[in-house]
């Protein structure tokens, strides 16, 4: 029983001491930003590696993504609800809360699996320390850029994914089952609110520092070998989905219950 | 201290005034490892400008110690002075100006793996130097002339072999033009022909450059070869330090079994 309750409390000290370093990784990095201009072709380059390098994932994701819930909005409404308001429970829900997240979960993972094996294999085998004999800051040269691309590039993401999943919602609802065009869109419009897609992307904007900087956390934290690598990237996936829920929920309260609360 | 330097002279290395005097100097550095102490009140001093050879069974802390000179470890005591300067309690922005001083061979070389071989060699160039590309490039193949390897420039890391790689980290390390440079096991891995124009290498960076050289081997040919001072890592700590030719002859067992590599003797094998 004692020592149920030491390991909790152990538990509970370890991440007490890991939300510590993230915070102080993320201090680091910001630390960082005045090198902007002179790491942009790095900048640049992570930039390619988030937003093409995602392209066909984010496609196949959004396009589903969309379909599901034409299939399902009209499933549930069916009886109940006239089918004018299909295009507005699309977009909505695609909006504020499809989109943002399941972007940031399958990129999150993408992303995250691919900065944590990427430093945790250069950590363990010294090439962050060959960096630092160099006299070349890691969190400058390594972390900095990568964490910029994916926060400024998750939203752009985010609003193509929006956009596709809109669309395909839209042809499943109108060829496949009893909707009309002029249905479906005046539905889109009528109810459009420039609040949603905003709360949407600036979700998005703490999703991406969020998946940044677990893949950065647990890469640089790696120790060991290969198993140690593995190791890193499956904690850095792991955390990273599971912080991007937590900080949906408070994103949400924040966002309709105080910002955009009408 | 372990029994079996039991009775030997230990050699005091402690230096009055670490702040006043060039070189780097190690005081009462202790580091472990999992309860393991792998430096114990280590002390040691480098003068400016020679070979300090540093010999020692696998395991017994070189690497370690190499990584606390320049702080890519932090010891848990003790201080590190680099030419009168404490480095232990520095700021980062000060560290790296020390380290822009220093070259290192990685003991597994540390080449980075997603750049050319000659983007590795002129990184540091390119962070730090203002040259423009051409003249990097001529510089790294420079660099990378004198430790023997061509056209290997625009190559990934992954396509060379050990002992290239090897040399291509002491290119890397040599770049910068450093008045330290750090040696990891410099000829392990190579064939004796190479090995020994890397010793050639390291002699003739020292009476051109000045360089003080820090090298860590196994290798004694090589260690006799190079050394202006041989010392032994045992037990956390420097047992024996002296000139090559003290060395050959000393009577201490313990360094008398290691450089005859015999297994018999007051170090045991398993
Ligand atoms: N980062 C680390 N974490 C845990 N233990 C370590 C670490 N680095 C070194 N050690 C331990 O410290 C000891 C000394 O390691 P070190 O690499 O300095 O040995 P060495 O003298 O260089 O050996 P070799 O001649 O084989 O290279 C070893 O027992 C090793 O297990
Ligand atoms: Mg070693």
């Amino acid at each position: 029983m004692t020592s149920l309750i030491a390991s909790i409390g152990r538990g509970a000290l370890d991440n007490l001491a890991a939300a510590g370093r993230g915070t102080v990784l993320l201090l680091d990095i910001l630390r960082q930003l005045p090198h902007v201009w002179k790491m942009r072709s790095e900048i640049l380059e992570q930039m390619h590696i988030v937003a093409v390098g995602s392209l066909p994932l984010v496609l196949t994701t959004s396009v589903f993504v969309g379909a599901v819930t034409a299939v399902q909005a009209v499933y549930q409404m069916q009886a109940y609800v006239p089918m004018k308001f299909l295009g507005t429970i699309i977009s909505k829900s695609v909006f504020i809360e499809l989109g943002p997240v399941l972007v940031a979960l399958v990129v999150g993972g993408r992303l995250c699996a691919n900065y944590a094996a990427e430093l945790g294999t250069m950590k363990v085998t010294e090439q962050i320390d060959a960096l630092e004999m160099l006299a070349i800051d890691p969190m400058r040269y390594l972390a900095m850029p990568r964490f910029v691309a994916t926060f400024l590039m998750l939203p752009v993401i985010t609003v193509f994914a929006d956009g596709i999943a809109v669309i395909s919602g839209y042809f499943v609802s109108v060829a496949t089952m009893d909707v009309t065009v002029s249905t479906f869109v005046e539905g889109l419009r009528m109810y459009f609110d420039v609040a949603d897609v905003a709360s949407g992307l600036i979700k998005s904007f703490f999703f991406g520092a969020i998946i940044a900087l677990s893949g950065l956390f647990f890469g640089l934290g790696t120790k060991g070998g290969a198993e140690g690598v593995g190791n890193a990237t499956m904690m850095a996936v792991v955390g990273s989905c599971l912080s991007v829920l937590v900080a949906d929920y408070f994103l949400a309260m924040l966002l309709f219950q105080v910002v955009f609360n009408k | 201290m372990s029994d079996l330097l039991q009775g030997l002279p230990m050699p005091d290395f402690s230096v009055a005034d670490p702040s006043s005097r060039d070189g780097i100097v190690l005081q009462g550095v202790t580091k472990s490892f999992q309860g393991r102490k792998i430096l114990d009140n280590f002390d040691f001093t480098i003068e400016r400008g020679e070979t300090v050879v540093i010999i020692g069974r696998s395991g017994e802390g070189k690497s370690v110690m190499l990584k606390h000179i320049v702080r890519l470890l932090n010891p848990e005591a003790g201080n590190v002075w680099i030419d009168g300067e404490d480095i232990t309690h520095m700021n980062t922005k000060r560290l790296f100006e020390v380290r822009k001083r220093f070259g290192m061979l990685f003991q597994g070389a540390a080449l980075f793996d997603s750049m050319t071989i000659c983007e590795n060699v002129g990184l540091g160039l390119k962070e730090h130097s203002g040259l423009s590309a051409e003249e990097i490039r001529i510089r790294a193949c420079e660099c990378l002339a004198q430790v023997g390897l061509d056209k290997v420039e625009d190559k990934l890391p992954s396509q060379l072999s050990g002992g290239m790689k090897k040399r291509a980290g002491l290119a890397r390390a040599i770049a910068m033009r450093p008045d330290y440079i750090l040696y990891d096991e410099p000829t392990t891995g190579l064939d004796p022909i190479t090995s020994d124009a890397i010793n050639d290498l390291i002699l003739q960076l020292q009476a051109e450059l000045n360089v003080t050289s820090i090298v860590v081997t196994h290798d004694m040919a090589s260690a006799f070869k190079i050394a202006d001072r041989m010392a032994m890592l045992s037990g956390g700590r420097i047992i024996y330090a002296g000139s090559v030719d003290h060395v050959k002859k000393t009577g201490h067992p313990v360094v008398r079994q290691f450089i005859e590599g015999s297994a018999q003797g007051p170090l045991s094998v398993f």
